[in-house]
Parts: C-alpha cells; sequence; structure tokens
C-alpha cells in the first residue's frame, strides 16, 4: 500500500487535480490557477486569455489580452526566409519526423539573431533602462561584459536590432504602431516614441525581437517567461510551411548547390 | 542594401569541408574518404573540432564520456527524457535530441563542462599575474555562488574522480599544471566553509586544458557525451508497458497556489 504522503512531489502554483474515483492517475478536474479548464475555461476563455492564465496566474485584464493577441498574430509566422521556419522546413523536405521539425525550429528561433535569446537579452534591457534614454545609450554603446563564459555566445549588435537591416521595415513599423495603440503600458508607446534614436546608438534599425521584448516588458512579463513565449508563439508558421514543403519535397527546395566554394586549409596538424 | 547579405547571397566560402556529389568529401583540408578513412570516430570527431589528429588524446577523451558520461540511469534528468520519450512511445532519435538539448544544464553537463575550463583558464592567468588562490576562488564563490567544476547535485563525493585519473595516468596524462591547479582548488574549497569537492567536470578541464583543449573546443568536443547512456534508457522504457516509466498520480502534485475555486468572467 502506498503512503501518498511519503511519496516525492511535483510543487506547483500553477495546477491542480483532482483525482478520478476510479483512478488514482486520472485527473477528472483540472484547475489552472483555481479555475475549472474543462468545466469553466474551456466554454469561458479565448486560447491567448488561457495562455496567459498559464504564464500570470490570474486572468488578463481586456487590454493586456488584446495585446497578448496582437503580439502572438504578429509573431506566429516569421514567414518563410527566418532562419527558424527554414529549419523547419529542411526537416520537412527530407521527411524528418514532424517533431523534429519543431524541434530544429525552437532551436534555430533560440538564438541571439532574432530568436528567443535576444528578447531574453532586450527584456532584460527593458527592465534596466525602462524609459530612460540615456540609460539605453550607455547599455547600446556600452552592453555589460560576462566575465564566465556561457554556451550562449555574446550579443553581437544591439538586442532587439537588426545588424543586417538598413532601415526599420514596415511590418515592424506596422506591430509596433498597432501594439502601442493597444497596450496599457508605456514601453511600446516610449519605443515608438523614440525608435529612431535608439536605432542611431544601435546603429541598426528596430527588429521584431525588439518590438517583442517591449510588448512582453508591457505584460509584465519576466525575460524567462518572454524567452520561453515568444519561442512558443513563432511556431504556427514553421509548423505550416514544414508541412507544405514536407508535400513539395527536396527537389524544389533551394540546395544551394553552387553556392559552396572549399577554399584551401591550412591549419592541420598531427601530433601522434 | 545590406553588404554582408548581398556579400554572403549563393557565396558560403568554407574551408571546414564539404561534399563533392558522387565524386569527394574533405574535411580540413583532408580527404575523408581517401586521408580519413582509417581514423577511429573520435579520433575523426576531434580532428573535426580542432584540426588536430592525436589517437592518444582521442582515446583519454574516449575515457571520459565511458567512465563520466554515459551512466544509463533514466532517473538522471537528461536520461529521462530518453526514458519519457520511450515510455511515450515517441521515436529514439526524438527521445535521444531531447536528452541531447538538455544536456546544457547548469547543474550538470554542458555549462559545467565549458564553464569548469573557463574558470581553470581564467584564474590561472590572474595567478600568473600574482594573484592569490584563495582570493580568487572566495571572489567566484561570492559572485556566482558556485563554481563549476567543484559540487555535485545529489551528493557529496564524485565517485568518477579515482577512476578517471587513474584512466588519465595510463595515458601519461594528469601530470598538466591545469590539473594540478584544478586539484589546489578542491584542496581550498575543502579547507574552507564551502565543503565543495572536486567533480568529474573539474578534473576533465584540468586534464584536457593540460593537452591544450579551449573551453570552445571542449564544450563541443563533449555535445555527444552523454549519448551512450541515453540510448539504453529509450530501449529500456520502450519495452516496458506503455505509460509505465514512474507514473504519477495525482496525489503527486503538491498545489501551493490559491485554493480558492474561481470562475471566469466573474
Amino acid at each position: 500500500m502506498i503512503d501518498e504522503d511519503k511519496q516525492e512531489k511535483i510543487t506547483t502554483k500553477i495546477w491542480r487535480e483532482v483525482p478520478e474515483d476510479d483512478n488514482p492517475f486520472a485527473a477528472a478536474a483540472c484547475y489552472c490557477a483555481g479555475f475549472d479548464v474543462f468545466g469553466d475555461v474551456l466554454r469561458n476563455a479565448s486560447y491567448i486569455d488561457y495562455l496567459y492564465l498559464l504564464f500570470k496566474h490570474e486572468p488578463p485584464t481586456a487590454g493586456a489580452s488584446k495585446l497578448l493577441e496582437g503580439l502572438a498574430l504578429a509573431l506566429a509566422n516569421p514567414g518563410l526566409r527566418d532562419h527558424s521556419v527554414r529549419a523547419a522546413m529542411c526537416a520537412a523536405v527530407g521527411g524528418s519526423t514532424r517533431a523534429s521539425a519543431l524541434i530544429a525550429s525552437i532551436s534555430v528561433g533560440a538564438g541571439n539573431l532574432g530568436g528567443g535569446r535576444e528578447v531574453y537579452t532586450a527584456v532584460n534591457c527593458w527592465q534596466a533602462c525602462g524609459t530612460d534614454l540615456a540609460a539605453w545609450e550607455a547599455i547600446i554603446k556600452s552592453p555589460p561584459q560576462e566575465e564566465r563564459v556561457d554556451v550562449w555566445m555574446p550579443m553581437e549588435h544591439a538586442p532587439g536590432f537588426d545588424p543586417n537591416g538598413v532601415s526599420c521595415p514596415k511590418p515592424v513599423r506596422q506591430t509596433l504602431a498597432y501594439l502601442a495603440e493597444i497596450s496599457d503600458g508605456n514601453s511600446l508607446a516610449w519605443l515608438m516614441q523614440h525608435r529612431e534614436k535608439l536605432e542611431a546608438f544601435a546603429k541598426a534599425p528596430l527588429a521584431m525581437s525588439g518590438v517583442a521584448a517591449a510588448a512582453m516588458n508591457d505584460l509584465s512579463l519576466s525575460a524567462e517567461e518572454s524567452e520561453i513565449l515568444f519561442m512558443l508563439l513563432r511556431l504556427p508558421g514553421a509548423a505550416a510551411h514544414s508541412i507544405e514543403q514536407e508535400k513539395l519535397g527536396w527537389r524544389r527546395y533551394p540546395f544551394f548547390g553552387n553556392g559552396l566554394k572549399l577554399m584551401p586549409y591550412d591549419q592541420v596538424s598531427d601530433e601522434d | 542594401m545590406p553588404d554582408d547579405l548581398q556579400k554572403y547571397e549563393d557565396n558560403w566560402e568554407t574551408s571546414m569541408g564539404a561534399w563533392f556529389p558522387g565524386e569527394k568529401v574533405t574535411l580540413r583540408g583532408k580527404d575523408v574518404l581517401t586521408e580519413l578513412n582509417d581514423y577511429r570516430w573520435l579520433e575523426y570527431l576531434l580532428f573535426s573540432v580542432t584540426g588536430r589528429y592525436s589517437p592518444r588524446l582521442a582515446r583519454l577523451i574516449e575515457g571520459m564520456w565511458v567512465i563520466c558520461t554515459s551512466f544509463p540511469d533514466p532517473r538522471l534528468w537528461n536520461n529521462r527524457i530518453a526514458a519519457l520519450a520511450g515510455t511515450a512511445r515517441s521515436t529514439g532519435v526524438l527521445g535521444s535530441a531531447g536528452a541531447l538539448a538538455i544536456s546544457e544544464a547548469t547543474i550538470y553537463g554542458l555549462k559545467p563542462i565549458k564553464g569548469g575550463m573557463d574558470f581553470l583558464y581564467r584564474i590561472s592567468e590572474k595567478l600568473y599575474a600574482g594573484e592569490e588562490l584563495g582570493d580568487l576562488v572566495s571572489a567566484e564563490m561570492k559572485k556566482y555562488r558556485g563554481i563549476y567544476g567543484y559540487g555535485r547535485p545529489v551528493v557529496d563525493q564524485d565517485e568518477r574522480v579515482g577512476p578517471l585519473l587513474t584512466f588519465a595516468q595510463s595515458l601519461n596524462a594528469g601530470q598538466g599544471p591545469f590539473t594540478k591547479l584544478a586539484f589546489d582548488v578542491d584542496d581550498y574549497l575543502a579547507n574552507s566553509r564551502y565543503k565543495y569537492r572536486i567533480n568529474a567536470s573539474g578534473v576533465v578541464a584540468g586534464l584536457l586544458a593540460d593537452e591544450g583543449i579551449d573551453p570552445e573546443q571542449h564544450y563541443h568536443l563533449a555535445t555527444l557525451t552523454f549519448t551512450a547512456g541515453v540510448i539504453p534508457c529509450f530501449m529500456d522504457a520502450s519495452k516496458k508497458p506503455e505509460g509505465a516509466f514512474f507514473p504519477l498520480r495525482t496525489s503527486r502534485i503538491n498545489y501551493e497556489g490559491t485554493e480558492e475555486l474561481r470562475a471566469w468572467g466573474k
């Protein structure tokens, strides 16, 4: 006979379950932050509201719900030229598992260039600088240096800006304008107002990751929450494009057949 | 128009390697099919990461993988992904991929592996500049509340250290300054209020730093280091009944959130 009190447990503030009478391994009811998920939330909340509830343990205000909805829509498909979506399509054209398409997409879309890690770093900048233009100038021009190495490479550009950009692309400006219009916070509005000054400090135009970071800050999400949510919200496009390319196959997908040039190598050392 | 992107458009210049379909394959200037075809796999990996050919160093790394990082215990966090994948009837590669991805952990795995060697290089430079070991170790502990390569979750002592050193000595490794430094830090910590002891990643960091491996190479070399322990965990779980791997009843949830029953929209 198992003493349930003595078993190791998983601690959570998010989720509670009530067992079925006939099976302690099946839930009869699931509560998310006190709300009955299948008896109440399912019928009465939107997906975005439930997503917010999972992270914040409170239902969103109407404004927060609208902002997260707008952000989710803007991020849902980065477009098929985006590195993360390309990763998903690479999986697809080779006939890999569909799970691997999403894994590949997250792996690639996790990084410092337009990925989850960039949003993490940018949200940390928001927390450090707020709406203080001088502080932003300082952090962009002299970013903090970590003494220890990390598995992440150091940032090579100002977080939230596109090192390969020329001017701020219209979809980024449209997203910023719309999200700033509906946000109850002041990060997006301030970013809208000071975008060009910040771009001058960064010597690069604002990127979608920078808009996302400001929106995440207006939603009072932590850097960690922002990083993981950003990766999650960008998956629908990767999924849809991978399914499409799976049907089209590798013959209709670029291989860059003439794109690689092998150069001389002169660093070979034989030791033993 | 961005200059860099235009320059690289349909133009990837590389000396690392390439496949010439139907003809040849090269890696770091060598023909894989005619010059590297006799390499053992770890020799090939070492060459691919560092450009070095050294059967002795490859053998040292191979032994490290067996002794330190191939424990087939499905309770270990990365192995558990494979076991969960097996019990949930996912595929073996997806289980291994998940396990590989989470091996980039903080309390074990790739962060200590890379960070432990980085620590030795950093304090070695400072010692050379005249700073004191005790001050450096204390400063690191104070700043980061831990030092990669020292201390261990679950238990204090690391059973791998002895066998690892014995194996290293069989290959004439373990006599260099970085290994000595790694154990000097161990001595300092053991006699301090921190009570941390060196773990296998700290010893490996010293041994391989003495072989001229840098933290970035060390990190890349270690990418697959857990794999041989991961795969059996998947196989084992996939042979047992579906869902049988450490099932959780609802009472295993220790709920600490609001007790209030709430109604949406009210």
